[in-house]
């Protein structure tokens, strides 16, 4: 097992970052989850990486489904319009969204109920046509918010709080998204801070479709012995298959790893991705091999985490579609309004 | 049973049926008939009554050729061109007494398949299809352009308006063209020779059409979706909505592209269903982007709990709804005025939602670019309400019209200068008396402006509240904000009868055409009407104010439940006995011979109403 210790807490800084924004700026309202949910330790890495990233929050959209992880986006970036939609269907708010315009930064937080139950087929479809966004799921295997039903994320033969065993196959989000061609996937744990963090900061700086998963235990109905979904659980079948430093400008570039442990992938941005290898045969650059691994590892009870896949040169929705560079909502009549001139040909071609 | 009728002798006032098979490829010679009629400046309308299904069932296509302007479906036929053996008999039933039956009499048809009182009009047009051309596909296709040759000989139609509709349709290929023309001179000779050409019924060069134009409501909802500024559609394929995108589609690629760059200022995706494509409509409204969906009834079902999300979050949001035979499957090709009450509430909880009732292609074209101002002024679901006659039958209407200068209504959308002048932003607050309040848009100013939008209750300034009293002042201002609309949804017209009149009749829509017939047929039996076409809804106070002024008010509609007079019932607390409803909803548009006689039945019953008994 290659679980890597969970780091000492930093303490909010109030250090500015290049925008003169300190971590304040990055925060929302106060958390309603229950004391020790790893949503809220996903809304604390959400404000880090943002931080970190020195992103302007007023130009990231959150928006969500239903659950306690989609009322997550209250909890961080309170300068941020945000958007808790219906249960399952954010993804194709976040696309309509999207369309609007194409300039902001835009963020889909749902839950495993939300994604993988009623909100599949829209999962599906988003990421199939490339929406530029970061996707991320806080997947705790259970429904949260309606009080502990599984969910279809849950592993076969794993506990319900009151001791019911699951029968179901689970959906796994990872290998779906690596099947439907999302740009880039990744899997974290909640309880990972030093992983997520810059997975989500690489996430951000991706110009496609990402998809993070990220295991984040309900402690009030899915932290029992028989869940696998638990703290305990996860860190005790994570096998990490990289960490991930991200670096923009040349000068970081020359760090100092030993060829072969890790591998560099440029980003579309320029931004630099270095993934430190923990298994030396891992390509995260590709996705047969992404799914293959994924599988291997699940037949022998591993939760694989980390980087799994990444497209250096993702396409999105607004190429497919060769929409206008600037974005929709912002043009006017006179733009938009072919004029009457056009109007009268039209009416005289109907004659 | 023999009758001696003397054969119909009539100019530019006859209604012609043609009988044929789905995808025999008769749309075309059938489009071009009626087109040719217009071209020589006489009125003309037509309606497709089709089956769902793609090969092999029976299909008509109606045209009224009406010299007075009469544009609804009349109601019987004059000239039925029976191309359909299956349909044989209830084709030729149809026929009006005298009236004429062309048919192709290349198979042997029994004496008793036919009528004594009506011309039989026979061309062996197979037989001459087969003579003239190898190919299965092509002797099909051209027996429709042969007999649309033969009718322009028998009705007198000038061949050259069909020559130069062919030469436009085909452009440059001019292979079809000359074949095309060929099969059409054949049929013309044919008829000629063989037949008493012309025939009763004429047609006869007029100037009565003008500049008007001939259209289906579907592409007029498309095109003025394109003027009216939308640049965001998600949808889903349904009958009979799927045009109204493919319309606005077309539409865009000619007319939408960045002069410089070349690029799209327009986004359309075709959803998964209709969840989707209203949920895109959605998150592109609540960023700011005019968006908008067409769809059918089923559609609206799905779309449902989407429409209390964006009603009570306030998000600009427009839907095209298409309406036809419901519920359910139901028709799908056949037309209806079915989803009143579905749009007017729609989804959970209380919900009102604005609805626009366009009459023709023209004013389809208008309210949907007005749907979209109101839908961003109001910050709310709007919904166009036609149907499949609007939608998929051409009519012929006014020429649509553009101002320049118009600007698009994008409502109260505060800035960034606004938020950093310090005005107040609560998204919720009502600030002008008109329950709307303001809204920013995602992206707009560092550190202002931002709020959480959620379906669940919150308090003017967007934050979480389950406050009793907080809840209810969101939802009185939403009902304040309705009646805002009241003021901004298209005022009702009116049409007096020319004598005092004790009835009045309410009606919208598609059937306007067919009321406007009917009211002439009722005033030539001396039976004097008050009629009020409602536009929208909310309805204005003068809706209410015209049944209060009649004893008695017809409600004609589309539908098996009177959805309309629930409404009216409903919204204006009206006494329902006030309201006497005329209900047709076989799938066929309405015609002026129904609405007349049942209207002059139900006040024929009034007269003879006898005084209430005092209960003993
Ligand atoms: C249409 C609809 N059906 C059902 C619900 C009830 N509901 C609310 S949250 C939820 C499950 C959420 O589970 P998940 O996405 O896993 O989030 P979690 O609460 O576990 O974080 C359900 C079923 C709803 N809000 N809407
Ligand atoms: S119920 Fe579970 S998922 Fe919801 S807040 Fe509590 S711990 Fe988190």
């Amino acid at each position: 097992m290659t679980y890597i210790i969970k780091p000492k807490l930093h303490h909010p800084t109030l250090t500015p970052n290049a925008l003169g924004y300190t971590r304040r700026d990055y925060e929302g309202a106060i958390s309603t989850m229950c004391a020790g949910c790893g949503h809220d330790s996903i809304s604390a890495a959400v404000i880090q990486a943002c931080y970190e990233l020195d992103i302007e929050p007023h130009r990231v959209a959150k928006l969500s489904g239903i659950g306690c992880s989609s009322k997550s986006p209250d909890y961080f970036l309170g300068n941020a319009h945000g958007f808790n939609t219906v249960h399952g269907r954010m993804p194709s708010v976040l696309t309509g969204a999207n369309m609007a315009n194409k300039d902001l930064l835009y963020l889909g937080i749902s839950g495993d109920g939300d994604t993988a139950s009623i909100g599949l087929g829209q999962f599906a479809h988003a990421i199939r046509r490339g929406v530029k966004m970061v996707y991320l799921v806080e997947n705790n295997g259970v429904y949260g918010l309606t009080k502990g039903q599984f969910s279809a994320t849950a592993d076969a033969g794993s506990k319900s709080k009151g001791g019911v065993v699951n029968e179901d196959s689970p959906i796994d989000l990872c290998a779906l998204a690596l099947q439907l061609g999302a740009t880039f996937v990744a899997r974290s744990f909640s309880g990972d801070k030093e992983q997520l963090v810059p997975l989500l900061k690489a996430a951000f700086t991706h110009g496609g479709t990402a998809m993070i998963d990220v295991l984040s235990p309900c402690v009030t109905f899915n932290n029992h012995a028989g869940s696998t979904k638990s703290y305990d659980y996860v860190r005790e079948h994570n096998d990490a298959l990289n960490r991930l430093d991200i670096f923009f400008g040349r000068d970081e570039i020359t760090a100092d790893y030993a060829p072969g442990s890790t591998v560099e992938v440029t980003q579309h941005d320029g931004s630099i991705l270095r993934l430190h290898k923990l298994h030396d045969s891992y390509t995260p650059t590709d996705r047969l091999h992404a799914m293959r691994y994924l599988e291997e590892r699940k037949a022998i009870g591993e939760i694989v985490t980390g980087l799994l896949y990444v497209d250096q040169q993702p396409t999105t929705l607004h190429d497919h579609l060769k929409t206008a560079d600037q974005p929709l909502n912002r043009l006017d009549a006179k733009t938009l309004s072919p004029g009457r001139a056009k109007l009268e040909e039209i009416n005289a071609s109907l004659r | 049973m023999s009758t001696i009728t003397q054969p119909l002798q009539r100019t530019n006032d006859f209604v012609v049926k043609f009988a044929n098979v789905n995808g025999s490829g008769s749309a075309s010679a059938n489009s071009l008939f009626a087109r040719s009629i217009l071209r020589m400046g006489v009125p003309a309308s037509a309606r497709n009554i089709f089956p769902s299904n793609i090969q092999g069932l029976p299909t008509w296509y109606e045209v009224r050729v009406s010299g007075s302007g009469w544009l609804a479906r009349r109601g019987g036929v004059d000239l039925m061109v029976a191309m359909n053996p299956q349909t044989w008999d209830r084709d030729v039933a149809e026929v009006e007494p005298g009236g004429y039956l062309f048919y192709d009499s290349t198979r042997f048809i029994p004496r008793g398949k036919f009528r004594d009182d009506i011309t039989v009009l026979g061309l062996p047009l197979t037989e001459i299809c087969n003579r003239e051309f190898t190919s299965p596909r092509e002797r099909q296709l051209f027996k429709n352009i042969m007999y649309l040759g033969a009718l322009a000989a028998l009705l007198g139609i000038d061949l050259t308006e069909i020559d130069k509709l062919i030469q436009e349709q085909y452009g440059s290929k001019q292979k079809l063209i000359d074949s095309n023309l060929k099969v059409l001179r054949l049929g013309h000779d044919a008829a000629t020779e063989s037949l008493p050409c012309p025939i009763g019924l004429r047609v006869e060069r007029s100037d009565q059409v003008g500049k008007r134009i001939f259209i289906d409501g579907n592409t007029a909802a498309g095109l003025g979706c394109v003027y009216g500024g939308a640049t965001v559609a998600g949808w889903y394929p349904i009958t009979p909505s799927t045009s109204v995108i493919e319309a606005f589609t077309s539409y865009c690629k000619q007319l939408r592209h960045d002069p410089e760059t070349g690029k799209a200022n327009y986004a359309i995706v075709q959803a998964e269903d209709e969840l989707a494509s209203i949920g895109m409509v959605v998150g592109a409204g609540w960023n700011g982007a005019r968006a908008f969906t067409a769809t059918s009834g089923p559609g609206i079902s799905l779309m449902q709990e989407f429409f209390g999300l964006a009603y009570f979050a306030e998000i600009p949001a427009m839907v095209v709804n298409v309406q036809r035979g419901g519920p359910s499957t139901g028709m799908p090709t056949r037309t209806q005025q079915s989803d009143v009450l579905a749009c007017a509430y729609a989804s959970h909880g209380d919900t009102k939602h604005v609805l626009l009732f366009p009459q023709d292609p023209h004013e389809t074209f208008e309210y949907s670019a007005l749907g979209l101002d109101l839908a961003e002024r109001l910050q709310t679901p709007v919904f166009v309400m036609i149907d499949l006659d609007i939608g998929m039958n051409e009519w012929l209407v006014d020429p649509f019209e553009w101002d320049d200068s118009r600007e698009y209504d994008r409502g109260k959308v505060m800035t960034a200068e606004e938020l950093e002048a310090g005005k107040d932003f609560g998204r919720y607050l009502e600030v002008d008396g008109d329950g709307i309040p303001y809204r920013t848009l995602p992206g707009t100013h560092p550190k202002r402006g931002a709020y959480f939008t959620r379906g669940t209750t919150r308090d003017p300034y967007a934050k979480y509240s389950e406050v009793g009293s907080v809840y209810i002042g969101n939802m009185e201002r939403l009902l304040k904000k309705f009646d805002t609309a009241r003021t901004l949804v298209p005022a009702p017209v009116v049409q007096k009868a020319r004598q005092r009149a004790d009835f009045g009749v309410i009606y919208y829509g598609s059937t306007s055409e067919a009321m406007r017939e009917a009211l002439a047929q009722l005033e030539a039996q001396g039976l004097h009407v008050d009629a009020m076409r409602v536009r929208g809804f909310p309805f204005a106070d003068e809706v209410y104010r015209f049944v209060e002024d009649h004893p008695v008010t017809f409600v004609v509609e589309q539908n098996r439940d009177a959805q309309l007079k629930t409404l009216l019932v409903t919204e204006g607390q009206l006494n329902p006995a006030q309201l006497v409803e005329v209900l047709h909803y076989d799938g066929t548009p309405i015609t002026a011979r129904f609405i007349s006689r049942e209207i002059a039945a139900r006040m024929d019953a009034a007269k003879v109403t006898p005084i209430k008994k005092v209960a003993s």
